[in-house]
């Protein structure tokens, strides 16, 4: 059964019809040729699909497209600003926290989202006081950013670059 | 999978009476169970009600020094609640063990009581599941246990409960609002989730259409003082083994009052009542926890791959307990 929807993806309103079959990584890949987003396991396992949806991250594979009318959407592409990389991009570049590239825009979007939650005072299952203000170290980081897999195993860098890109 | 219709509730009643109204229709929360499940074909509900926007996302202090949480709040803003994390830690630092960021993201309180078991079984539909399919049999029993049931279960069904939270509402006394054809009725999760025995298909109390709209925590203050520990295969993203929630009062090396509840080990979140008891008025000593673990786990009928969760349900209680009693 179709549905008509709209989308902000990337600062841009985009208008589309879907199958209601149709999730959220399907609607952008499939639909309107954003591809940042990657499907890996489809079924939020590996978090190759984060993208931030009004503000926060979350796998876009558990997503019925039609359940989200009207969202606001960035994905790793929209995270540049006027052809400046942002600055977690940057820093995976630097930190070279790839090898195949395929998990990286789910991996940078997860981590910017994740970085939001720290500065919001979120605390995690590492966090030893939860009353205090959690900091970033590696542990953190590692345990934050435990629904991002690399089947390459570029953990080690994509720690590092994670903990540049925070500032 | 299933061609299916979606509706956007605009108030819980609205909500009930679409769903009661039809056989093959099912709410919509986060998604992060429901929508896997439609992808493997365990479920294929002809008509979706989306219930993330009755306007019950808020969590508000009540007069009495509990906490009203409505059912669309998201796991991770639950979790991070100052008002959570001040007065029931022991609920925030479970919900914190569980799934991902992603997933707490999108995850509401209500769909986390209401998610399906994790048994491999259930969720491959090439094999038996009474669960699933009720008389097909259980694929588990005649395959690896490791994973499930050691108190509790039935011979048509060893599944366990995934849910942390659910454990620590347990053990907090927590009571859900469940909005019916017609009115409301209240009911404590300790009484929500449901046993196996010969419908294992059922997991909870609940009948089709009604709707879980809030969790109320009773004021505790025994729960300042409390703890939830998962043991499990990796150290995060992992259902547990054994998890064990737990508050613990002591005052002069006595156990004034303690509660302890129990997950991964049965079909639903393991109020361990018996040990309750046995601590109550007694020593607050590591004999004293041992004794009453092994009190509480003397039911225990493990399977073939998980005899190891017996002694391992002990010895979390008793670490938990004894981190507690230490302060």
């Amino acid at each position: 059964m179709d549905a008509r929807i709209t989308l902000r993806v990337d600062g841009e309103q985009r208008l589309l019809t879907v199958d209601t079959r149709t999730t959220l990584l399907d609607a952008l890949r499939e639909h309107l040729g954003v591809i940042s987003p990657k499907k890996g396991c489809d079924h939020g396992q590996c978090g190759a699909c984060t993208v931030l949806l009004d503000g926060r991250r979350v796998t876009t594979c558990l997503a019925f497209a039609v359940a989200h009318d009207g969202a606001e959407i960035t994905t790793a592409e929209g995270l540049a600003h006027e052809g400046e990389l942002h600055p977690m991009q940057r820093a995976f570049l630097e930190h070279d926290g790839f090898q195949c590239g395929y998990c990286t825009p789910g991996q940078i979007c997860s981590a910017v989202g994740m970085l939001d939650e720290l500065r919001a005072g979120w605390p995690s299952h590492v966090t030893s006081d939860l009353t205090a203000r959690p900091e970033l170290d590696d542990d953190e980081i590692r345990e934050r950013m435990n629904g991002n897999l690399c089947r390459c195993g570029a953990y080690v860098n994509i720690v590092s670059a994670i903990r540049e890109g925070a500032g | 999978m299933r061609p299916f219709r979606y509706e956007r509730a605009e108030d819980a009643s609205g909500a009930v009476a679409a769903v009661a109204g039809h056989p093959e229709a099912a709410f919509l929360g986060g998604g992060t169970n429901l929508v896997d499940h439609m992808k493997l074909g365990i479920a294929g509900p002809e008509l979706l009600v989306d219930v993330t926007r009755l306007g019950n996302d808020a969590i508000e202090p009540l007069p009495d020094g509990g906490v009203r949480i409505g059912a669309a709040v998201r796991n991770s803003v639950l979790a991070a609640s100052p008002l959570v994390r001040e007065r029931y830690p022991v609920l925030s630092h479970a919900l914190l063990a569980g799934a991902s960021g992603q997933l707490r993201n999108l995850a509401t309180t209500g769909g986390n009581l209401l998610q399906r078991t994790r048994c491999v079984y259930f969720q491959d539909l090439t094999t038996p599941c009474n669960k699933r399919r009720p008389g097909s049999g259980c694929g588990a029993l005649a395959g690896y246990t490791r994973y499930h049931a050691i108190l509790g279960a039935s011979e048509h069904c060893v599944a366990v409960h995934p849910s942390d939270m659910a454990v620590a509402l347990v053990a907090l006394d927590a009571v859900v609002e469940v909005e019916v054809p017609g009115g409301s009725r209240r009911l404590r999760v300790a009484d929500l989730h449901r046993l196996p025995g010969d419908a294992p298909d059922r997991d909870t109390k609940l009948e089709h259409g009604e709707l879980i709209t809030a969790v109320e925590l009773p004021a505790a203050p025994i729960a300042a003082r409390s703890a939830y520990r998962k043991v499990r295969d990796r150290a995060s993203f992992a259902f547990a083994l054994v998890s064990v929630a737990a508050a613990l009062d002591v005052a002069d090396g006595e156990v004034r009052d303690v509660r302890i509840a129990l997950g991964g080990v049965a079909h639903k979140p393991w109020r361990a009542a018996r040990a309750e008891d046995a601590l109550r008025g007694g020593p607050a000593t590591e004999d004293a926890f041992r004794a009453a673990a092994e009190a509480e786990l003397a039911g225990a009928r493990p399977l073939r791959d998980n005899a190891f969760k017996v002694p391992m349900a002990r010895n979390t209680i008793v670490a938990v307990l004894r981190d507690l009693a230490a302060g």
